[in-house]
């Protein structure tokens, strides 16, 4: 894209880029520990996982003011403006996902302090795929690629499905023995909170499409 | 509904062109902007609507804007540029309101038609006054010169001064340019309210002026019509690069 004849704006607007870009990276981290606490059973990585989210929500807020100054003092129009709203959306999903990181850690916690109830299958499953989907969200954040987002609104069904699977399959754990309902309440918890995860992956790309497009497709539109 | 259509539109300053096959409608009653860098033909384009160029030897019009209801064309060489000006308003950059009193410059047009009754006359004055949102803050000094007003009031005069004899057109050529922000906002708060009466185009340098205030927008570039739309759609998805580039502020 040409660059704007405002040098300070456009660095202003690079900077925004960058510093959602930051979060993103952190994000993704966040998911990768949060999975590796109930997966691998590793509960040391909650600890890294808090101080993440602390970063995390420091840079939501930094978010917030670039877009809010630059609504302000720049008076945006046509795709600069739009960046700049999905900058401020963009931001609170990213920190939702955090928080939902930590959510499946500290159920994680619990689960490690008993047996596993089961070998994890379609549970790593999931949450690879709703890793794969903010990865990919962010990428086509980065590469303005209304194409990939478009794709990744797709995938979310596949999460949806895997998240029924889950749920029944452990509905039917905990009919079977009630030694089973602490832990797959908790588990079911896990998978719930990974279905958020990609429902926010896919409000990112939904954003993405309007900041390329200028073609708001929520809510079957 | 159409007030104006323009109809492939050139311009030439004896031989340089400066305006290029522009189409556009002009809707009745709303506000159309004209934005575009220096130079891109926009005030020219303003001012081919009450024939100013006809001013000039050597000037020329090819294309037609067709003035409705009754079709005629504005820049028809058979037609006659004072009988467009009645019925074409226009209200310049910098107030430029006539060295007399405020009433004489509001009944100005009036007289010059021939009105000769006073109580009619008095009628318009202060309807003008009051739809210029200027009538309580002058009508204790009517008779006092002109050039005492404020910038802003002086505008506001000149906007009744156009207002008085009822043009169907009101052309607006950056109105504000020469006003601080309190008097541009009341400028604006009047076109918006004068919409109702009145067909508008306003030429401005202010892109966040065109956003506010107007209904449809034209983008000129080099005499050339890049982009005509809704101004909601033109400047939150324009589909021209050239638009998009300018209203962000990526040109040159």
């Amino acid at each position: 894209m040409t660059e704007h004849t405002d040098k300070h704006y456009e660095l202003q607007l690079r900077n925004l880029k960058e510093t959602i870009l930051k979060m993103g990276g952190l994000i993704e981290e966040m998911i990768t520990c949060s999975v590796k606490v109930l997966t691998e059973r590793n509960s040391r990585l909650h600890e890294e996982l808090t101080i993440k989210e602390k970063e995390v929500n420091s840079l939501e807020m930094e978010i917030d003011e670039k877009c809010l100054e630059m609504l302000a003092l720049r008076q945006p129009a046509a795709s600069d403006l739009r960046f700049i709203c999905i900058g401020l959306k963009i931001s609170k999903d990213l920190e939702r996902i955090g928080d939902l990181a930590v959510n499946i850690s500290q159920q994680a916690m619990e689960l490690n302090k008993e047996p596993q109830l089961k070998p994890y299958i379609d549970l790593p499953l999931m949450a690879t795929k709703s890793q794969k989907m903010v990865k990919e969200a962010l990428d086509s954040f980065v590469h303005r690629d209304a194409q990939r987002a478009k794709s990744i609104c797709e995938m979310d069904d596949e999460v949806d499905d895997l998240n029924e699977k889950i749920f029944d399959e452990l509905v039917s754990f905990m009919q079977k023995s009630s030694d089973a309902v602490s832990r797959g309440t908790r588990l079911i918890a896990c998978s719930k909170h990974l279905e958020r995860v990609a429902d926010h992956a896919t409000n990112i790309a939904e954003q993405v499409i309007f900041m390329v497009q200028g073609q708001d497709i929520r809510h079957g539109r | 509904m159409n007030k104006a259509e323009v109809k492939k539109l050139s311009f030439y300053y004896s031989s340089v062109q400066a305006l290029k096959d522009i189409s556009l409608p002009i809707e009745e009653k709303k506000v159309t902007a004209v934005i575009g860098p220096s130079g891109c033909g926009k005030s020219t384009l303003l001012r081919c609507f009450n024939r100013m160029h006809d001013l000039y030897p050597g000037n020329r019009y090819d294309g037609e804007i067709l003035l409705h209801p009754d079709s005629i064309n504005l820049v028809g060489a058979h037609i006659d540029p004072i009988e467009i000006r009645m019925r074409i308003g226009m209200v310049f950059q910098k107030p430029n309101p006539f060295p007399k009193s405020i009433y004489e410059n509001v009944v100005y047009g009036l007289k010059v038609r021939g009105i000769k009754k006073k109580r009619l006359i008095d009628e318009k004055c202060e309807k003008s006054l009051r739809d210029a949102a200027l009538w309580e803050e002058v009508k204790d000094r009517l008779h006092k010169p002109a050039f005492n007003l404020s910038g802003g009031q002086q505008q506001r005069l000149c906007i009744a001064r156009a207002l008085a004899t009822e043009p169907e057109i009101l052309l607006f050529d950056e109105p504000t340019s020469a006003l601080d922000p309190i008097a541009t906002a009341r400028v604006e708060e009047l076109i918006e309210e004068l919409k109702e009466k009145v067909t508008i185009v306003i030429v401005t340098h202010n892109m966040q002026q065109a956003a506010r205030i107007s209904d449809s927008t034209a983008f000129l570039y080099m005499g050339e019509l890049i982009e005509f739309g809704k101004t909601k759609q033109l400047f939150t998805n324009p589909r021209e690069k050239k638009t998009e580039d300018y209203i962000t502020g990526r040109f040159g």
